[in-house]
């Protein structure tokens, strides 16, 4: 009996595959120029337009492994984003109060998701779905129901500046996995969101405190959630209450399942939803580039999903390799 | 079966074994945990395909790919862990995957009635519309022993059926096995209680470390013979009889006065001082595991006191407890104990971690050098530490909660049916770990079904019926009788 190989290496073969296609069929997509003292090409966009995607899935990873999920995802990154919009256009407030008061707010729109699942044991579909619909009602009366643009410099430099030659929403991301990887391995948080979605009931009684493990988990996605929607903000120097971080949770879902973490909670692999969110945002930039009509965008990234997750499959591969050793 | 053999990864489980079950018998498969007794059942019902070796039922060559094909070719199994679904009906798990319809619906009154009347012939009777959930584990066993029978089954495997039911219940499962004897069923029975085992089978197949020990008929054979050959090693019969050694003085430690919960259970009423263990002893339902968890503050009590060391506390919650150094070994270890997915390793420092809180991590090398040492001292049988412990055999999990609990360093252990469905070899390891411990100045408070264990390791006895302490019985008074008529209700009322 051979050992299957880990969820998460299939998704790296993926991603590698996806490269490969790209390697061989769009001159150009490796090739990095330096201007300005700033890298430029297809693979810093890849990264640059990933980071909402990873710093939301970060935080869903955890969720995740405590056997929920969160819904509400782009409805904070709508949220946080106009209120950043709303302060910087009406008020005179510096630039870090801003982006803390963003990032507060979804901290405290996270744990209120954590409130509703761990303390009063709402399911957290349910629980979700409440900041889901109602969020994006909270960011239109922020907004008056207007996209608000602005012309802040400051704000806007939060995605158009560059920190060592990486766009600053690389560099936010890697600081985000850098601070989550953290609270998982080098804290005992990460074995205690693993036991509480393994099993809840043993972890409770071997006294791990599985309310606040919950909670944090909500509040660590509540947080990445925020920042994205700054950086979705600052890219578009606007705040649309309506479309701005759109299905976000569903591409951070979709992130963490093909990165190797089982929606049954337990188990989880920070570096498995980095590849995930790289491998989404691969697929996008490579139909843009070959020109394909972007409609055809959302079912490519379907199709995409559905093969890491059928490679991962064990019954799916053990029929057709049986299948195949048949023939 | 003729020349079973499996291998898993690491371990070679069946090693070549026969194994021949006849019509009208009840066949007893023994050996300890990881001698392949669950590995034969599960080639034999189709679970795990074996690597060689032969299958024949009634002289014909078969090969079950499947459960749902061996339950087609008439062999049925009722697990350990009742395998069906408590939110449903009696009647909807009797019929579940085969219902009964009419004009393309369900036919529920059929179901039901169908499930009544082969509910009947079990002399169970139930409203086959309840939940199964309501009834007793007896009766879901039942239900899943009727389901089985309702598929036309000519081969019944029972797999611990008895480790959760009582002395009333466990006669009832054994005339209804008798029955189906007489009616010409093969019965494969594996139980881990020695008087169950003597009191049913007509021959028994004895495994050890995956090979074949031993084949005999039940009459003739005695128990220390049995056992030996399970064991592999002489057993004395002296030491089933033996009683703790006496505490020294000391002042109690955890002292419950009245101690009770509305609805769970009330009136506990015990000492316990460091060296001491006290038992809880009672029929199932008696309210045991209810007692276990209001002291360790899963539930909260509502009445009553609680005094540790002689000042009162009020457990507040599992993680008070632990702070309080208390530890708790659930009974169910599947539902309450193990975190399967997580390795041996992890589920071992759970609970100090969570002692230290999250901040506190342990370094990797710390959690290694206690799973080790845990791993030596109990004698888990594990490649490494890093394997998930749900791969682990039911003994060896158990194992490793305790090895969880020991590793926090508890002043006071609750153990709730440490010993149940494990194997003759571990409990004795299990009751040998106790008197270490109280020696090391544990206070102890142990729950089992089994009244020689108890007598054999408690210096006092709590004796609950009926969801009440009924009884507390001290020093030379306790014994296995004196529970007995305890429970009973016939004796004396300390």
């Amino acid at each position: 009996m051979r050992r299957a190989l880990h969820p998460t290496v299939w998704a790296f073969l993926a991603w590698l595959l996806l490269l490969g296609v790209n390697l061989a069929f769009t001159p150009g997509f490796f090739s990095i120029e330096v201007r300005d003292g700033r890298f430029y090409g297809s693979l810093i966009d890849v990264l640059n337009h990933s980071s909402p995607v990873l710093l939301a899935a970060l935080g869903m990873t955890l969720v995740i492994a405590t056997k929920g999920v969160d819904l509400s995802v782009g409805s904070v990154v709508a949220i946080s984003g106009a209120v950043a919009a709303l302060m910087v256009t009406k008020g005179q407030a510096p630039l870090p109060t801003i982006l803390a008061v963003s990032v507060g707010v979804g901290l405290a729109l996270g744990l209120w998701n954590g409130l509703l699942v761990s303390v009063f044991g709402i399911q957290p579909m349910v629980a979700t779905l409440v900041l889901m619909v109602s969020g994006r009602g909270i960011a239109q009366l922020l907004t008056d129901g207007q996209i608000i643009t602005f012309q802040d410099p400051g704000l806007a430099s939060v995605a158009g500046g560059s920190l060592l030659g990486l766009p600053n929403p690389v560099v936010v991301a890697a600081c985000g996995l850098g601070v989550v990887a953290a609270l998982a391995r080098w804290t005992a948080f990460g074995t205690m969101v693993e036991s509480v979605g393994d099993n809840e009931r043993a972890a409770h009684l071997a006294g791990v405190p599985t309310r606040w493990v919950k909670l944090g988990a909500y509040a660590v996605c509540g947080v990445g959630s925020a920042i994205a929607g700054l950086i979705v903000c600052s890219y578009t120097k606007a705040a649309d209450a309506n479309n701005a971080g759109l299905y976000l949770e569903l591409d951070a879902i979709l992130a963490v399942v093909a990165g190797g973490t089982a929606m049954t909670g337990g188990r989880f692999t920070l570096v498995g939803t980095v590849v995930g969110a790289l491998i989404l945002q691969t697929l996008t930039t490579t139909i843009l580039t070959k020109g394909v009509p972007v409609q055809w965008t959302l079912v490519v990234k379907a199709v995409a999903v559905l093969v890491v997750c059928l490679l991962q499959s064990d019954p799916f591969r053990r029929t057709v390799l049986s299948r195949r050793s048949a023939a | 079966m003729r020349g079973i053999r499996k291998q898993f990864p690491g371990v070679v489980a069946l090693d070549g074994v026969d194994f021949t079950l006849r019509g009208g018998e009840i066949h007893s498969l023994m050996g300890e945990n990881g001698a392949g007794k669950s590995t034969l059942i599960k080639v034999l019902t189709g679970v795990y395909p074996p690597d060689s070796g032969t299958i024949e039922l009634d002289g014909r060559p078969i090969r079950p790919r499947s459960a749902h094909d061996a339950v087609e070719l008439g062999i049925s199994t009722v697990y350990q862990e009742v395998n069906l679904v408590p939110y449903l009906s009696v009647a909807e798990n009797f019929v579940l995957g085969r219902e009964p319809r009419r004009f393309g619906r369900i036919d529920w009154r059929e179901a039901n009635r169908r499930a009544a009347e082969a509910l009947g012939r079990l002399e169970v009777r139930v409203d086959p519309s309840s939940s199964l959930g309501s009834h007793s584990l007896a009766v879901q066993q039942m239900v899943a022993i009727a389901r089985a029978l309702d598929q036309n089954a000519r081969i019944l495997v029972l797999d611990e059926p008895t480790s959760s039911l009582d002395a009333r219940e466990v006669e009832r499962l054994f005339e209804v096995m008798r029955r189906l004897r007489a009616e010409g069923l093969g019965i494969l029975f594996v139980s881990h209680f020695l008087d169950q085992v003597f009191a049913v089978s007509d021959r028994f197949t004895v495994l050890r470390n995956g090979r074949l020990v031993g084949e005999m008929p039940a009459r003739g054979t005695t128990r220390l013979q049995l056992v030996s050959l399970m064991l592999g090693r002489d057993v004395d019969e002296e030491t089933l009889a033996k009683r703790p050694d006496p505490a020294g003085p000391a002042a109690p430690m955890v002292e419950a006065r009245g101690l009770g919960r509305r609805g769970s259970v009330e009136g506990l009423d015990f000492s316990v001082a460091p060296g001491e263990t006290v038992g809880l002893a009672g029929l199932l339902g008696s309210g045991r595991t209810e007692s276990a968890r209001l002291l360790f503050g899963a539930e909260r009590a509502d009445r009553g006191d609680l005094k540790l060391d002689g000042r009162r506390i009020r457990v507040r919650s599992p993680r008070h407890a632990l702070r309080l150094r208390f530890g708790f070994c659930p009974e169910d270890r599947k539902t309450s104990g193990i975190v399967p997915n997580l390795s041996v390793r992890e589920n071992i420092i759970l609970a100090l971690q969570a002692r230290r809180g999250w901040l506190r991590r342990l370094s990797l090398r710390r959690q290694r050098e206690i799973a080790d040492r845990f791993i030596r001292a109990l004698g888990i049988a594990t490649p490494d530490a890093e394997k998930p412990v749900g791969t682990l055999s039911g003994g060896n999990q158990q194992k490793v909660i305790l090895a969880r609990w020991l590793a926090s360093e508890p002043r006071f252990l609750i153990l709730d049916e440490p010993t149940r469905g494990i194997d003759v070899g571990s409990k004795a390891e299990i009751e040998r770990l106790m008197a270490d411990l109280r020696r090391e100045g544990l206070a102890i408070l142990f729950i089992s079904s089994e009244l020689e264990e108890v007598v054999r390791n408690c210096h006092r006895v709590c004796v609950l019926r009926d969801r009440r302490q009924v009884g507390l019985l001290e020093g030379d008074r306790v014994d296995a009788g004196a529970i007995l008529r305890t429970i009973a209700g016939g004796g004396e009322d300390a």
